[in-house]
């Protein structure tokens, strides 16, 4: 199966869903919008022509634009036909909640916390939405574009010596 | 009491194997208990997440005690220059003994340890307890052999 089928297929299910579509060096990335995002999925996975078993990764994006800011992207494979594919979303800076996707794959619960820890994308219906690698009072999210590199002074407190 | 925290711990098991052998300077046994420790071998990237433990199991370990900091990035972030990671683990920690390195040769951690050694020897430790230890006297020089 090549791009070409497959944004053909996706097309003919979410003919107007489908914002933007470009391949890159062979590579399909599609732009849906946020609120669809579950149906897409759910189709992509389901559908057995396609049969996107596998979401290889799930990652955050911080565009520092004024309008859709944050980003979503999700990158999936067909271990069947062998394919890779690129969904995105956008999401504006003052509402960073996007739908989860732990209820299709779930390999997405580790990656959303993830990328929550991060960013900052609220993922609504996230089982368990908890910070990964900083620690559970951290206020900040070190990957934004507005968090300097050597991080916001007194916000991770060091043992007394 | 071996704290590896990351890659520095590679150099550190072959310090203690049988090729580098570090009990042939008189300090074989690696305990994993901070109770039975006295020195703290710090190999690795410190984040702010592990300082807390990393200092929880110092104040663990009984006095007197001593503390190498193995590696650039123990000793001062290395080449982590980020929000993530404690730029030196002197920030937190009393540190007798730096090792420079990336990872440091096991050859340049038993010079530590012989370093060590010396120091123990004149009775000083950068610990929070008495700075002098024992009978020593500090006006008195003790040779170093």
């Amino acid at each position: 199966m090549d791009n070409q089928s497959v944004l053909e297929r996706m097309k003919s299910h979410f003919g107007n869903a489908i914002l933007e579509s470009r391949e890159f060096r062979g590579e399909l990335t599609v732009v849906v919008p946020k609120d669809q995002i579950v149906e897409v999925c759910s189709f992509l996975k389901n559908d057995p022509e396609l049969a996107y078993d596998f979401l290889s990764d799930l990652c955050g994006i911080d565009m520092y634009t004024p309008s859709k800011r944050f980003g979503v992207i999700y990158n999936l494979l067909s271990l069947k036909n062998r394919h890779r594919l690129r969904i995105k979303i956008f999401t504006e800076e003052e509402d960073p909640k996007v739908p989860t996707m732990t209820a299709i794959w779930g390999t997405a619960n580790a990656h959303e916390r993830e990328t929550y820890d991060m960013f900052g994308i609220v993922f609504e219906g996230h089982p368990d939405l908890r910070r990964m690698y900083m620690p559970e009072d951290f206020e900040h999210y070190p990957l934004r574009k507005d968090f300097p590199l050597m991080g916001i002074p007194g916000s991770l407190p060091l043992p007394k010596k | 009491m071996p704290m590896g925290i990351s890659c520095c711990a590679i150099e550190m098991m072959a310090f203690a194997g049988p090729r580098f052998d570090a009990s042939r300077f008189g300090s074989e046994v690696l305990r994993f208990s901070p109770r039975q420790s006295d020195v703290m071998l710090v190999a690795g990237t410190t984040t702010y997440k592990m300082a807390k433990v990393v200092r929880k199991i110092y104040d663990q370990m009984p006095d007197p005690k001593w503390v190498i900091a193995m590696g650039a990035c123990t000793s001062s972030g290395g080449m982590y220059r980020t929000y993530s990671v404690v730029q030196g683990i002197d920030l937190f920690l009393p540190v007798d003994v730096y090792v420079a390195g990336c990872p440091p040769r096991p050859d340049n951690l038993l010079n530590a340890l012989m370093l060590l050694q010396q120091k123990v020897q004149r009775g000083e430790s950068r610990g929070n307890t008495p700075s002098y230890i024992g009978d020593f006297h500090p006006t008195q020089p003790v040779a170093v052999t």
